[in-house]
């Protein structure tokens, strides 16, 4: 039996026929869309190396069945820069060192921008260390990874007073 | 993973049709089951996806004062609702302490009550189970241990339920809606899990077929929600499960404990309500005597099941740490940590 789903993936619409139900929205990025940023550390929800946005949250895309988000929209790193422009959240992480070997990086900077878009941790670094402790970094990057989320958070937070004075 | 047939029905009705035959499971975000299928440890021939289904999303305000909160609500949605978190400050802080914040945002409030337990030999196929498998045994008996359950536990299996969201919900009398093939009927939280006694592998009051629409909140409990917290004792300080963990509510009025409501979580195969620490409060001052009588009532009838006998002296302090943060006074705002034994350190330090 096929399953036919549509998805918007990085602004572009994608139609894709799943002949077996168990396919991962992680395993569709990576095998079948051969959008290889998004990586597959654990593939049980422990690690946060899948981590992408599905209709603007944070997910782990391991975890999420590909036929039953049918008609999704879904970010991933590879669509997160403007052409050589990097996001405010790439461009900190190497400001800050926010990784070493790199592996958790697509998942710890997709994990930020939905950080940042859920508004829960301001410019704390206990909220935003609480906020990102779904992505595991085996290098140790987390002092750096606190300070590039803290830095672009830091931006938004003067720039709402800006708005709000 | 063991292959399965795919349904995403458009109504109740259908779900419940579809979900009654023998091998099906219902799919809702699947942050559990998942995992669990990718294990062997759950084989399901077909799974019913119910994330469709309409009206399960709402969280909505009723003429009682309750709140009604559909099955498909998402545990952060949930937990960033103004009102339930205004009214209901332990559950939402027993929320944010739960998972990670994409498990949070995936996960809903009627697969948070059905979670599996973590028990690795439960999730290791190569282990003898009750649970998983009735009538092989449980090699968590002679195992590593020290994580299971001191309350309500049997000879056939020693695990705990997991989820924290459990532990206010029977502490503030929520109760569960439930559809199947019979109509609609309603169950305590407090009643929704099962003690596992010889049959571990039944876990919960559910039926084949049933499903879990709705969370109702009653209106009552809102009057505790000046003093009410949730505590969570981990192994890290975040994205782990409880060792053990309290929920605890008070309603204090001149001084003097009014209504006291406590339950515990990671210590048995359900959230354990302490009722008789709950009387043991009413009526009495909110202090550290107190506090310490009702935590010794609650673990009275405890028992360890294994290299566990320290999960009974901490969950007492826990309660009696709960106590004294629910006297306190709810904070204005859930702290960075929630439901963390560091965040109050680090509030009182200088």
């Amino acid at each position: 039996m096929a399953f036919p789903i549509s998805l918007t993936v990085n602004g572009v619409r994608r139609d894709v026929e799943l002949g077996d139900p168990r396919v991962t929205l992680l395993d569709l990025l990576r095998e079948r869309l051969h959008l290889t940023g998004t990586k597959k550390g654990c593939d049980r929800g422990q690690c946060g190396a899948c981590t992408v946005l599905v209709d603007g949250r944070r997910i782990n895309s391991c975890l999420a069945l590909a036929v039953s988000h049918d008609g999704a929209d879904v970010l991933t790193i590879e669509g997160v820069a403007r052409g050589d422009q990097l996001h405010p959240v790439q461009a900190a992480f190497i400001a800050h060192d926010g990784f070493q070997c790199g592996f958790c990086t697509p998942g710890q900077i997709m994990s930020a921008i939905g950080l940042m878009q859920e508004g829960q941790a301001g410019d704390d670094p206990e909220r935003i260390r609480e906020g990102m402790s779904g992505n595991l970094c085996r290098c140790g990057a987390y002092a750096g990874v606190t300070d590039a989320v803290l830095e672009v958070q830091k931006g938004l937070v003067a720039a709402d007073r800006r708005r709000s004075a | 993973m063991k292959t399965f047939d795919y349904v995403r029905p458009a109504t109740i009705s259908e779900a419940i049709a579809a979900a009654a035959e023998p091998g099906a499971a219902y799919l809702a975000a699947g942050t559990n089951l998942l995992d669990l299928m990718k294990g062997g440890i759950t084989r399901p021939s077909r799974l019913v996806d119910v994330t469709r289904l309409p009206g399960l999303d709402r969280i909505e305000r009723l003429p009682d004062g309750g709140l009604r909160i559909g099955a498909l609500v998402r545990n952060a949605d949930l937990a960033h609702d103004p009102d339930f978190t205004r009214a209901y400050p332990a559950i939402a802080e027993a929320l944010l302490s739960g998972a990670s914040a994409q498990l949070r945002n995936a996960a809903t409030v009627g697969g948070n009550l059905l979670q599996r337990t973590r028990c690795g030999y439960f999730y290791d196929a190569a282990s003898a189970c009750n649970k998983r498998a009735p009538g092989t045994g449980c090699d968590a008996r002679d195992g590593e241990n020290r994580l299971h359950a001191v309350l309500g536990w049997s000879g056939a299996c020693i695990a705990t339920h997991p989820s924290d969201f459990c532990v206010p919900l029977a502490a503030l009398d929520a109760v569960v809606e439930i559809e199947g093939r019979t109509g609609r009927r309603e169950v305590a939280v407090e009643d929704l899990h099962r003690l596992p006694g010889d049959t571990p592998e039944r876990e919960s009051a559910l039926e084949p077929g049933d499903l879990i629409v709705a969370v109702r909140l009653p209106a009552e409990a809102r009057r505790l929600s000046a003093h009410a917290r949730y505590l969570k004792v981990r192994e890290r300080t975040s994205y782990a499960f409880a060792v053990v963990s309290a929920a605890a509510a008070l309603r204090i009025e001149d001084g003097t404990i009014q209504e006291a409501r406590l339950a515990l979580g990671g210590v048995a195969a359900k959230p354990w309500r302490a009722r008789p620490a709950e009387k043991i409060l009413a009526g009495g001052n909110p202090d550290a005597a107190a506090f310490r009588r009702a935590a010794e009532a609650a673990l009275a009838d405890a028992k360890p099941s294994g290299d566990n006998r320290f999960k009974i002296a901490l969950a007492q302090r826990i309660l009696v740490r709960a106590l004294t943060l629910a006297a306190a006074g709810t904070p204005q705002r859930i702290p960075a940590l929630p439901a963390s034994p560091f965040s109050s350190v680090s509030r009182s330090a200088p």
